[in-house]
């Protein structure tokens, strides 16, 4: 395996990404993580997942979000497998017998061999990534219940009692097969986007055109000394289409109802009328490590656009809900101070510091429900990423049936929507998503959608 | 105190407690980094068992604090023992109250409890702080103090620093989340039901009567049970008592009739007998 100094490289950037993903990790755990790979040495990659969970976790909740980056960070391997693509059946054939079996190790390397063969898609195989979807939908694992069953019956391992669990204990065998597939998926992946991490930076883009969920600290802070100029001219936007929306479009029940005096013709169009009411709008925002930088951000540029609005309300999360309207209005003259303020006068978290879109949406929905109305529209601002928790869907739910829109704005590129922990398709079913990952996207985005 | 990942795994395994890897691994590291050992993980999996066979492997001494709801300094650091300082101070007539409070604020009236006695004298020893989650938070803060420093103020005595830091384990249900302050103190550790070749493994170890095949299939009733939707989940300690259970009864294999008739001892409540026999299909005669 690799020496040391890769290692101490590759132990920083994993701590980063679980730090990225909530997990909070201090230095101190990060000394006992490099202690425990001295300790333990590297040539068994399960104990070493363990060691390292054993020093940078700090509750159980935190493993499911820990395996998938750890396997990304020391993968099984690197690359794709020597062997000769094998044919479909053929892969099918030793996956029944792994299954049969119930030979984990045969299943991993089997779901390596899958991804490899199946898994690529683009123009060229694999020209634009890997899928875990496809993979298995070539494979279909599932369909090889019956040939399995019978095999263990064959073999003589299906009489008496225990019979009747045969069924239901293959089916848990390859859904463990899905997921070994899904993260071999995600670590391919993974491959290819960190060159693609490393070409991008090649050329270094303007601040406004940096992702926010890499933008280092002098591009955040360039981007809000950005924010006030943005503001106006998006305030000028605005006022545009409002300006048109006034101009306005057809009443058709009453131009309707004009026309009974003149046969049913109708004659005069009558221009509905705007609402003399400004729009409401309510900011959902998660200000967890991961994404704070795009909230922080967002919420600048819509307490600049305030008086566009009616009112505005700006709620802050990460496992819990808060509202943060005061310090906003009051925080103008020092942007840089704001995260840092939210997260020491609000409260965010409850028992742990990781993101909890459930929890959160649904505290909002119990607590602050009446902040919402018919002409409030909801902005979440977030990646969607749940740490595997329950979504809370039904939260999301009542919020879109009392507000007048609700829009989410993401700031991962959409083909991560829906990889690993992310909920990201399971909300875009209720409310409209939007891929939101620059300062450039977010004011087309805040252009086109902001209610006027 | 151990060589390697393995030789925790062995010298467990000689004890009667079979680790698993990641059991192995933790506690290895625990001892190489001398950190306490946080153990989270639901009722019946092994974790008190865990300290035990550490700290017999490690010819140390056991002391075990149980917390419990009122848990407080007294019980769990130390007390001065009343009775017997009365009894002293009745006997001394003829000193004056300083003789008499320098003596009875003595070693000879202390009662030391387990934390104290943890980290004082210089033999092995093995802390076990149970069910930590069910002590209140101020007990808390008072761990977390004593396991920072591995020191202890008593202010009519002085200070006592361990000459030797004992192994700590601490225990948790997670009935309450503890702060993560203390976590981070902690190695962390979740032990959570073992797959089925280990389990397999304790149960022939723990009911040694019972055969191979007997014991395959009440592991995999046992896993069987547990991806059912059921209010509480059968655990090891379940397991190895339905294994008694069955050797008690004679049974050379499963059949309905045997397993209906036992199915109370893995499954705690009613509802969830009711339901495990529908899903097993026991009330087909
Ligand atoms: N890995 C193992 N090796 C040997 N025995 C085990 C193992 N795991 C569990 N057991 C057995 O299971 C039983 C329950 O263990 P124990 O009392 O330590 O559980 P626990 O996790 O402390 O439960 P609780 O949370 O209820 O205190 C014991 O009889 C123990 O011997
Ligand atoms: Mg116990």
């Amino acid at each position: 395996m690799t020496a040391p100094a890769g290692v101490a490289e590759r132990l920083t950037t994993l701590v980063a990404a679980l730090r990225a993903h909530g997990i909070r990790i201090g230095t101190g755990e990060t000394v006992d993580a490099a202690q425990a790979v001295a300790a333990l040495g590297l040539t068994d990659r399960e104990t070493l997942r363990e060691g390292l969970a054993a020093t940078l976790l700090h509750g159980t909740a935190q493993r499911p979000v820990f395996d998938p980056v750890f396997d990304l960070y020391f993968p099984r391997g690197v690359g794709a497998p020597e062997q000769e693509a094998a044919g479909r059946e053929d892969l099918r054939d030793r996956l029944a017998s792994a299954l049969a079996a119930n030979d984990r190790a045969m299943m991993g390397r089997l779901a390596v061999e899958a991804v490899d063969g199946f898994g690529g898609y683009g123009s060229s195989p694999a020209s634009d990534g890997w899928s875990s979807y496809q993979t298995l939908d070539r494979l279909r694992p599932q369909t090889l219940l019956a040939r399995v069953r019978d095999n263990v019956r064959a073999q003589g391992g299906g009489s008496g009692f225990t019979d009747r669990l045969l069924e239901d204990e293959i089916r848990r065998r390859i859904e463990a097969f899905r997921g070994l597939v899904a993260a071999e998926a995600r670590r391919r992946v993974a491959e290819r986007r960190g060159r693609d991490e490393i070409a991008r930076r090649a050329v270094a883009p303007s601040a406004d055109r940096v992702d926010f969920l890499f933008a280092g600290k002098a591009q955040l802070a360039e981007l809000r000394r950005a924010v006030q100029p943005l503001a106006r001219k998006l305030a000028t936007r605005l006022a545009a289409r409002r300006r048109r929306a006034a101009r306005g479009s057809i009443d058709l029940r009453r131009t309707l109802r004009g026309s009974l005096s003149t046969g049913g013709v109708p004659m005069k169009p009558v221009l509905r009328r705007r609402r003399p009411v400004r729009p409401e709008l309510v900011l959902l925002c998660d200000v967890s490590g991961s994404v704070s930088g795009f909230s922080d951000f967002t919420m600048l540029l819509v307490q600049a656009l305030h008086d566009q609005f009616s009112k505005v309300r700006v709620f802050a999360f990460v496992n819990r809900i808060d509202e943060v309207t005061g310090l906003l209005v009051h925080g103008r003259a020092d942007p840089e101070g704001l995260g840092a303020r939210i997260q020491a006068e609000a409260t965010l978290t409850g028992w742990h510091g990781s993101s909890d879109y459930g929890m959160a949406l649904g505290e909002f929905a119990e607590r602050y429900g009446a902040a919402v109305g018919p002409r409030t529209t909801v902005f979440v601002l977030g990646d969607a990423r749940t740490n595997m928790s329950d979504p809370n869907l039904a939260a999301v739910r009542q919020i879109a049936e009392r507000a007048r829109r609700v829009y989410w704005l993401n700031p991962e590129q959409t083909a991560s929507w829906g990889t690993g922990d992310s909920a990201a398709p399971d909300y875009a079913e209720l409310v409209e998503m939007h891929e939101c990952r620059n300062a450039r996207q977010l004011s087309d985005l805040v252009a086109r959608l902001l209610p006027v | 105190m151990f060589t390697s990942v393995d030789d925790v795994a062995a010298r467990l395994a000689e004890t009667g407690y079979l680790a698993s890897p990641a059991v192995a691994t933790t506690v290895f590291l625990a001892d190489r980094l001398g950190k306490p050992l946080l153990v989270e993980g639901p009722a019946g999996v092994g974790k008190t068992e865990l300290a035990k066979a550490v700290a017999e492997v490690a010819g140390a001494r056991l002391v075990r604090l149980q917390c419990y709801e009122g848990v407080d300094e007294s019980r769990a650091l130390y007390e001065w023992n009343h009775a017997k300082q009365l009894l002293r101070i009745s006997a001394g007539r003829d000193e004056t109250w300083d003789e008499t409070r320098t003596d009875i604020f003595s070693e000879e009236f202390l009662l030391p409890r387990p934390l104290l006695t943890a980290i004082r004298g210089d033999d092995p020893k093995v802390l076990l702080i149970d069910e930590t989650d069910k002590a209140d938070v101020e007990v808390e803060g008072l761990l977390l103090e004593v396991l920072s420093d591995f020191q202890v103020t008593v202010p009519e005595l002085g200070t006592v620093t361990a000459t030797r830091r004992p192994f700590v384990v601490l225990t948790s249900n997670a009935s309450r989340e503890l702060s993560e302050a203390l976590r981070r103190r902690c190695l962390f550790l979740h032990i959570g039901f073992p797959d089925e070749e280990l389990e397999r493994r304790i149960v022939r170890l723990k009911v040694p009567g019972l055969d191979e095949a007997l014991a395959r299939s009440v592991v995999r009733v046992v896993g069987a049970l547990r991806a059912m939707d059921l209010r509480k989940l059968p655990s090891v300690a379940e397991t190895i008592d339905w294994a008694r259970t069955l050797l008690a009864l004679g049974a050379d294999s499963l059949d309905e009739t045997v397993v209906r008739d036992s199915l109370g001892v893995l499954l705690k409540h009613q509802d969830d007998v009711l339901k495990a026999t529908a899903k097993l299909d026991l009330d087909a005669l």
